[in-house]
């Protein structure tokens, strides 16, 4: 059952490519069926920009079940350039730079090992934005 | 549609609960509340379960056909309602309407949860399944973490501190103190919360409600039979629930509890009545950041003020708008299912002037029950109103 749920959404988890209600503007990471916020049904495809900010962000200590090897990990609240907001893991700071409102970008990182498939995760975090 | 009653309240201890199994739970606190109601066991037409991981960590499934079994009221309509932290707060809600839609006289209403049995990073993993699957979870998020992170915007926005948070923590736990249902009965200092361990930074150890065991029951019937059974008999008067955004990040505002306001705004509609009628209420304080935003947004403090009136010592059992005088989630105990039932009790008690050492100062008309689902995407929100006074 994992398997296809990480499949599904590779496009979104390496590259950020998602779509938008061509009505109301929502974002979804994968195509649904229906908008979320609109209730309508048209979309495009859209790739988000890679660079936006930390709104807030925390550490993992106590982790769900295939986490639990990497723990302590951070995670984050980000806002991306275009307005955007979604949820991922932090990588690559120090603990100057993680300070609420910190510009960050998008790379492409491991980010678990599946414990029943064997499969190795690939998709995006954030590190801080350089320069 | 008829007005509906609560006739009768029980509950287990809360804690760490030894030797005792899900069944032995629920079936201790039904039978507190039908004993409290003066009800006989083949009178019950019809009882609505609230609980959310038999399955998962108890290896039982069809939980309300097994308490039938347990406590006799053969041949008793039974439903199991999960709707995660606020299965208890679903399961009356769903009583509620049975009865008030006539098919139903006499219904029990419990809910409970067997936690501490379970490894707590076992735990961890299942609450933590309730967050969206591909664009929460994946990412290795707890609701901790999601708690953290509010936190951090609330002290960012409102000027939120540690202090105010750690304050909310020590309010419940000197209430816990004095109920003997509670979980923890441990004083605290504003000191010693702020250095307790940190789970999820700025989130600590104290600021977050423990694992626990426990049941929590109510029997409720047509208002106008409720005094055939008993004295100061107490109507639901409202009932609103509301549903929100799966994905924290995805909402208008991650600092705004949509469900909580619009479940809100539901109930008082139904209950003809405005925030400024309510005399005490319970909140879910899984965290203790929660009991801030919530009371906010269920209409009792204005958006980013609810801190100042802890402040002020308003939401003591001795304020002006008492908050958890059971101790709520932080002390009385978090037994997951339980939780949306033993507000009401607690606000039961708390109206018919039974509560004991942690009775509020004020003479209490009316009362709000706010239980919250997920992350705060499903919320159920009771009003309940003394029909004696
Ligand atoms: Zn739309």
């Amino acid at each position: 059952m994992r398997v296809p749920r990480y499949w599904r959404n590779k496009l979104f988890r390496y590259r950020l490519v998602g779509w938008r209600c061509i009505n109301c503007g929502a974002f979804h990471h994968f195509k649904p069926l229906v908008c979320k916020r609109c209730g309508s049904r048209g979309f495009r495809e859209v790739e988000l920009p890679k660079t936006g900010k930390l709104l807030a962000y925390t550490v993992v200590k106590i982790a769900p079940a295939d986490f639990k090897d990497k723990a302590p990990y951070l995670i984050g609240l980000v806002e991306l350039d275009d307005g955007t907001r979604i949820l991922a893991q932090l990588t690559d700071f120090s603990q100057d730079e993680l300070k609420d409102g910190a510009r960050v970008e998008a790379v492409l990182r491991k980010i678990r090992e599946d414990g029943e498939s064997g499969i190795i995760e690939y998709g995006y975090k954030f590190r801080p934005l350089v320069g | 549609m008829r007005d509906v009653a609560i006739i009768g309240v029980g509950m287990t201890k809360f804690g760490r609960l030894e030797g005792k199994d899900l069944m032995d739970l629920l079936a201790e606190a039904s039978l507190n509340a039908m004993k409290d109601a003066n009800v006989e066991n083949k009178e019950i037409d019809a009882v609505y379960v609230g609980n959310m991981l038999s399955a998962a960590i108890n290896h039982q499934t069809a939980i309300a056909s097994s308490l039938v079994d347990r406590i006799s009221i053969f041949p008793a309509a039974a439903d199991k309602v999960e709707n995660g932290p606020a299965s208890g707060g679903s399961a009356v809600k769903n009583g509620f309407l049975a009865v008030a839609s006539g098919v139903y006289d006499l219904v029990l209403v419990v809910g409970g949860e067997k936690m501490t049995s379970a490894d707590t990073d076992v735990l961890t993993d299942y609450i933590a399944t309730m967050t969206h699957p591909t664009a929460e979870y994946v990412h290795g998020i707890t609701l901790p973490a999601l708690a953290a992170m509010l936190m951090r915007i609330y002290m960012q926005r409102y000027g939120v501190t540690e202090r105010h948070i750690a304050m909310v923590a020590v309010k419940n736990h000197k209430n816990g103190m004095k109920n003997p249902y509670a979980h923890i009965h441990r004083e605290i200092t504003i000191e010693g919360a702020m250095q307790s361990v940190m789970i999820s930074d700025p989130l600590r150890l104290y600021y977050t409600c423990p694992i626990s065991d426990g049941a929590a029951a109510v029997i409720l019937c047509p208002a106008d039979k409720a005094e055939e059974y008993r004295d100061k008999p107490v109507k639901i008067i409202g009932v609103g629930q509301a549903t929100d955004v799966q994905c924290v990040h995805e909402r208008e505002d991650p600092a705004v509890l949509k469900s909580c306001r619009i479940a809100a705004e539901k109930a008082y509609k139904m209950a003809g009545i405005t925030p400024k009628d309510i005399d005490v209420a319970e909140v879910h304080d899984a965290f203790e950041i929660l009991e801030l935003v919530e009371s906010e947004d269920v209409g009792l403090f204005e958006k980013g003020k609810a801190h100042l009136a802890v402040e002020k010592g308003v939401t003591e059992i001795d304020g002006e708008m008492p908050i958890n005088p059971s101790g709520g989630l932080k002390a009385r105990g978090h037994p997951v299912g339980a939780t949306g039932v033993a507000q009401i009790v607690e606000l039961v008690w708390q109206l018919r002037g039974e509560a004991g050492e942690r009775q509020i100062k004020k003479d209490a008309k009316r009362a709000l029950a706010c239980n919250f689902g997920g992350f705060g995407n499903n919320t159920v929100i009771h009003i309940l109103e003394a029909m004696w006074k």
